[in-house]
């Protein structure tokens, strides 16, 4: 038995190549986003141990506010001199020395443009002199305050040497030029550790501009005598600071560290197994088509093993052996290629993050017991259906032409049409009673199976009425028959496209409609022009509160209003907060009236919340919050005013003077309210003149934020449609697949029709209106369903400010004629093939 | 006339011209091959298909090719109709030279010249019966004549069959829808391989006297390739082929004549055996 399964599988190698390469791209896609992120949170492991190497017991301050892994850095409490004094008495403490270190020092580069980061920190530090790691290239280390020294990965994408004077951005947004003194690498002929942008001053420099605050440290780097564990310093320390302070071991720290980082590359991963699962679920339905057609053109050899004696549990064996065979195969090259891929990926991460030097490419057994697991359950699963068929087939099947009829679609259409449902009410009550996201994902992928259950039915009519376009040809209308003749075969081949074509649109009705809903909301706004940086790294840059003052006195600007935000700890719960130069002109520019209390005024321990956060934290005027910034001690505020949540800088919005106490004491936005008849070109030039110190921040008019804010949008949009065209790409293969198979089984039929005076050029357009009918229908499927799904998770999010629904017209019709594109693609081989048929051979084919 | 041996060359009957056939005796050949060799494969696996066949089919005769398995009947067809290449020789259909044509002349050939009619599989399923008639006519972008569509429909007696498909019509039907398709474009000759060969008697018997009658009646040139006497004999004129050369001809047969010749044929193959 075994040995015809295999006989049978090697004569027909092309299909189960082609339904085996849709395994193969899903598996690569698995085994590469492993490899990736295993070979670059290695890559992090060494530098940490690297940065770590000196250290044996590092002390830093608690963080104030806790933060969220995903939400960003959390920001250690500064440290005074006095904790450095009391562990330089301990015993056991060779040397204490106060380290900073902060987040936020951007240098400006010799053509006056921000050296900005993809990721990696941009660190402002006190000059420490030379060690093990870090190593002067050039020059010397700082002295005097206004010297600076910067690592030469900097220095080399600023284009600055030393004796240049630089600009440098630092906590307050304002900008100071330093001269460069000197430039440092690390042990290892190494410019940056893992694209890190490193400015050094003094320390009283560093002080004031990274920590806000002078004589104090961001922590404390302990060495310990010889013959002192750095387990046993730890406990010292510990025990001598107090609980205000966290103390690690050098170790510990690294790792820590290298955690923080390895966590946020889980998350990437995790998305990056999303897409690989589309991918997967898409060439399932190429693989249950492959296996069905498989499974036709042997019913005559399966029906003669029943007829010699074969089991239904033997013939079921056969048809899961082979797909054990295929999956196997598949998973193998799947994973060589994802480790090229995972190798390639590293490769560009580390030249875009600046280089970051990799640990040598590893490949994790998670990564090859994955692509096994994966290559194998979704193959075989595929293959259970057509296997079943496959031991239903009668043993007379063997003697008797029996052309199998096509078998009701009833059933499929029942079960389809209940799945349909029942994805509907998941969707339902995930997206509107916040039953998570589990289940809009679960209800998603029931209204795929759903939706491809239901295709069968669908497909007569819609292809038909689809193939009318193609009737005013002989060969057109002979490709439109065609594509219309096995539905659920058609119907296969197209609901594979629907997957890929309907996640893209449902993305893009939600982008198209947040981009007219930031577009309404910014128009209802009396702002003309806004001040906003140009966002380079994790970090938005901000600019001086000093900049609205002045921004005021600028003839024809009526109000001005700066908007700084941060992370905090509200009541206990981590919250998003603002601060605000003033409360009074906000009403006039949105145009907004109090819910309760006031909101155009606002005391110094006053806090004005928006509707829903009152409503969801039952705040109501006269509340008290407490309060705990990134610096300072904690605050209580009372609740003065309750504002309109569309029209609200932000669920909190605390007084002007918190600002002081954000992680950037600087405003991120500024609205700009002109003078009614005040032409918005007369007064820009002015505004923009108040931040030209600044180039990470600009003056925009109202049209251009829209297009800013949308850009970034569209970036998100082009990033899902460029991994979702890997399922696209799938689905591709399975309309060559169904093809090439029709080809096959026509191949009299194609004699015939040559025989009779169908030119070879006719013959290729008739394959190509089968393939393009099949393609624009399972887009045209995706485009509905996608737009289906887009509009309920929009209308769910009214609430969050997508006030408008808005269909991405332009992209729909886009994707239906790439579908178009790709039919006559797909077409191509197989036409091909059937052009060259030779008519003699076709005829007497057997 | 009869025993003719081995004869390579086979003569034109010129007592067919008085059977009230629209002959032009202008160009009475409708196809004709000289001297055609086939060869398959080279060296060891040499098979010589047919060896020198020459022979000329009238206008408005129904000739039919006899002989045993191998004579090589079918490759002489397939050659006549330009659906296989020659070795050596060549084919004439009308006044076209068939040999040396590439691929878009023989489709050209093919849709204006040609019909054929197969022992099996004969239509395309997805179209009506009607439409698989007129197929030739719409792939040529020609329009049918009208009188004429009727004419060849009453004639197959499939008035009320037009609308369905080949799966919902009988053997018989189906090769009668073959047959009117064949003819509807009224091409310069009919080639049928075996087109009884999978139909009972009674069908049988009602595609070949259609046949026969499209011959009488329209003046319409076929040539059939057939093992089977009876069908044969339906025939002006059998043409019998051994290991690749015409060896004999028949005018007027009857299947007791047909089987009588194919029994002789038969014997000496037997005795190199």
């Amino acid at each position: 038995m075994l040995r015809a399964t295999l006989k049978s599988l090697l004569a027909r190698k092309v299909r189960l190549v082609l339904s085996g390469l849709a395994v193969v791209l899903g598996v690569m896609f698995v085994a590469g986003s492993f490899v990736l992120t295993d070979t670059l949170s290695r890559s992090f492991d060494s530098i940490f141990s690297d940065v770590y190497s000196q250290t044996d017991v590092t002390v830093a301050g608690k963080a104030k506010v806790e933060i969220d892994e995903l939400d960003g850095e959390p920001v250690p409490s500064n440290i005074p001199q006095s904790a450095i004094t009391t562990v330089s008495a301990l015993p056991g403490v060779a040397q204490a020395r106060g380290v900073i270190a902060a987040d936020g020092a951007t240098m400006i580069g010799s053509n006056g443009k921000a050296v900005g980061s993809f990721g990696p920190p941009q660190l402002g530090e006190n000059w420490m002199g030379e060690n093990e790691l870090t190593q002067l290239r050039e020059g010397r280390g700082p002295t005097a305050d206004d010297e600076i020294a910067v690592n030469v990965g900097l220095a080399t994408a600023g284009k600055v040497k030393v004796g240049d004077q630089v600009g440098v951005l630092t906590l307050d947004a304002k900008q100071r030029m330093f001269t460069i003194v000197g430039t440092f690498g690390y042990s290892g002929d190494r410019d940056s550790l893992g694209g890190v942008n490193e400015v050094a001053f003094t320390e009283p420099v560093a002080q004031r501009l990274m920590l806000g605050e002078p004589g104090v440290f961001s922590s404390i780097d302990v060495r310990a005598t010889d013959g002192t564990s750095p387990e046993a310093l730890k406990q010292q320390v510990a025990s001598a600071l107090g609980a205000d302070y966290t103390v690690r071991t050098g170790t510990e720290a690294a790792a820590d560290d290298a955690q923080g980082l390895k966590s946020a590359l889980g998350f990437f991963n995790n998305i990056l197994l999303g897409f690989a699962g589309v991918a997967l679920f898409v060439g399932i339905f190429l693989i249950i088509n492959t296996f069905s057609i498989v499974v036709a053109q042997r019913t005559k050899e399966l029906a003669l093993l029943r007829a010699i004696g074969a089991g239904r549990r033997q013939v079921i064996g056969s048809v899961l052996t082979e797909a054990v065979i295929v999956g196997t195969i598949a998973s193998v090259i799947g994973l060589g290629a994802g480790i090229g891929v995972g190798a390639l990926l590293a490769f560009l991460a580390s030249k875009f993050s600046g280089g970051l030097a990799l640990a040598g490419l590893g490949v994790p057994p998670i990564a090859i017991i994955a692509s096994f697991v994966v290559g194998l359950v979704v193959t075989v699963i595929a293959a259970v259906m057509p296997a079943l068929r496959a031991s239903r087939i009668p043993p007379i099947a063997a003697m008797a032409d029996v052309a199998t009829p096509d078998r009701p679609l009833t059933k499929i259409t029942w079960i389809g049409g209940v799945l349909t449902a029942i994805a509907l009410a998941l969707l339902g009550v995930g997206l509107y009673a916040d039953g998570g996201i589990m289940l809009v994902a679960g209800g998603v992928l029931l209204t795929f199976i759903g939706v491809a259950l239901l295709t069968p039915v669908l497909s007569r009519p819609v292809v038909g009425l689809l193939g009318r376009i193609f009737s005013w040809s002989v060969p057109g209308k002979l490709g439109r028959l065609n594509s219309g003749r096995n539905p659920r075969r058609t119907a296969i081949t197209a609901a594979a496209l629907m997957v890929g074509i309907a996640l893209v649109t449902g993305v893009g009705v939600i982008v198209s409609s947040a981009k007219t809903s930031i577009a309404g909301a910014v128009e209802s706004v009396d702002a003309q022009l806004i001040i906003q940086g140009t966002q380079t790294g994790p970090r938005a840059p901000t600019f001086a509160p000093a900049v609205v003052d002045q921004a005021k006195a600028v003839p024809g600007v009526r109000d001005v209003v700066g908007v700084a935000s941060d992370l905090a700890t509200v009541d206990g719960e981590q919250q998003f907060v603002t601060s605000v130069t003033d409360a009074a002109p906000i009403p006039g520019i949105y145009g907004s009236t109090a819910v309760a209390g006031s909101i155009s005024s606002q005391g110094p321990d006053q806090v004005i919340v928006n509707a829903d956060a009152a409503k969801e934290h039952n705040w109501s005027v006269g509340s008290v919050l407490t309060v705990q910034l990134t610096r300072g001690a904690e605050h209580r505020y009372t609740v003065s005013g309750i504002a309109p949540t569309d029209k609200s800088i932000g669920e909190i919005m605390l007084p002007a003077a918190a600002m002081a106490e954000f992680t950037q004491p600087a405003l991120s936005l500024g609205f700009v309210r002109l003078d009614e008849g005040t032409a918005v070109a007369s007064v820009q030039p002015k505004i923009e003149a108040l931040v030209a110190d600044n180039p990470l921040v600009s003056v925009i008019d109202q049209d251009t934020f829209t297009q800013q804010q949308s850009g970034m949008l569209d970036q998100v949009l082009v990033m899902i449609q460029i991994l979702l065209a890997l399922a696209i790409l799938i689905a591709v293969l399975g309309i060559i697949n169904t093809l090439a198979l029709s080809v096959m089984e026509r191949t009299r039929e194609l004699g015939l029709l040559r025989a009779i005076g169908l030119g070879r050029a006719a013959t290729m357009r008739m394959i190509t209106v089968e393939a393009v009918v099949i393609s624009v229908f399972g887009a045209l499927l995706g485009v509905v369903v996608g737009t289906g799904l887009g509009a309920a998770v929009v209308r769910a999010l009214r609430d969050e400010g997508f006030t408008d629904l808005t269909l991405p017209w332009s992209t729909i019709v886009l994707y239906l004629g790439v579908a178009a594109l790709v039919g006559v693609v797909a077409a191509i081989l197989p036409s091909i093939r059937a052009a060259r048929l030779n008519v003699l051979g076709a005829i007497a084919h057997e | 006339m009869e025993a003719a041996g081995r004869t390579v060359l086979v003569r034109p009957d010129h007592d067919l011209f008085t059977r009230g056939n629209q002959v032009t005796a202008s160009d009475p050949v409708a196809a004709r091959a000289d001297d055609v060799w086939k060869v398959y494969g080279s060296g060891e696996a040499e098979v010589i298909a047919l060896r020198g066949v020459s022979v000329t089919f009238q206008r408005g005769v129904f000739t039919a090719i006899m002989g045993p398995s191998g004579s090589g009947k079918s490759t002489l067809m397939h050659c006549l109709a330009g659906l296989d290449s020659v070795t050596r020789g060549e084919v004439h259909i009308g006044e076209t030279r068939v040999t040396g044509l590439g691929d878009a002349g023989l489709t050209k050939l093919r849709r204006d010249k040609v019909g054929f009619i197969f022992q099996q599989f004969n239509l395309l399923p997805t179209l009506s019966a009607k439409e698989n008639i007129l197929l030739p006519l719409s792939i040529a972008g020609r329009k049918p004549d009208d009188a004429w569509f009727d004419t060849v429909i009453k004639t197959v007696a499939l008035q009320d069959r037009l609308g369905h498909r080949p799966a919902q019509l009988s053997g018989g039907q189906q090769q009668r829808v073959a047959c009117a398709r064949a003819l509807v474009a009224r091409p310069e000759v009919i080639f049928a391989d075996e087109p009884t060969g999978n139909l009972d008697s009674k069908s049988g018997a009602d595609v070949l006297g259609f046949l026969r009658d499209s011959v009488k009646t329209y003046g319409q040139t076929i040539v059939m390739v057939t093992h089977d006497p009876v069908a044969a004999s339906y025939a002006d004129r059998v043409i019998f082929l051994a290991d690749g050369a015409v060896v004999d001809e028949l005018h007027s047969p009857t299947p007791d004549m047909v089987l009588d010749r194919m029994k002789k044929l038969d014997a000496p193959a037997e005795v190199t055996r």
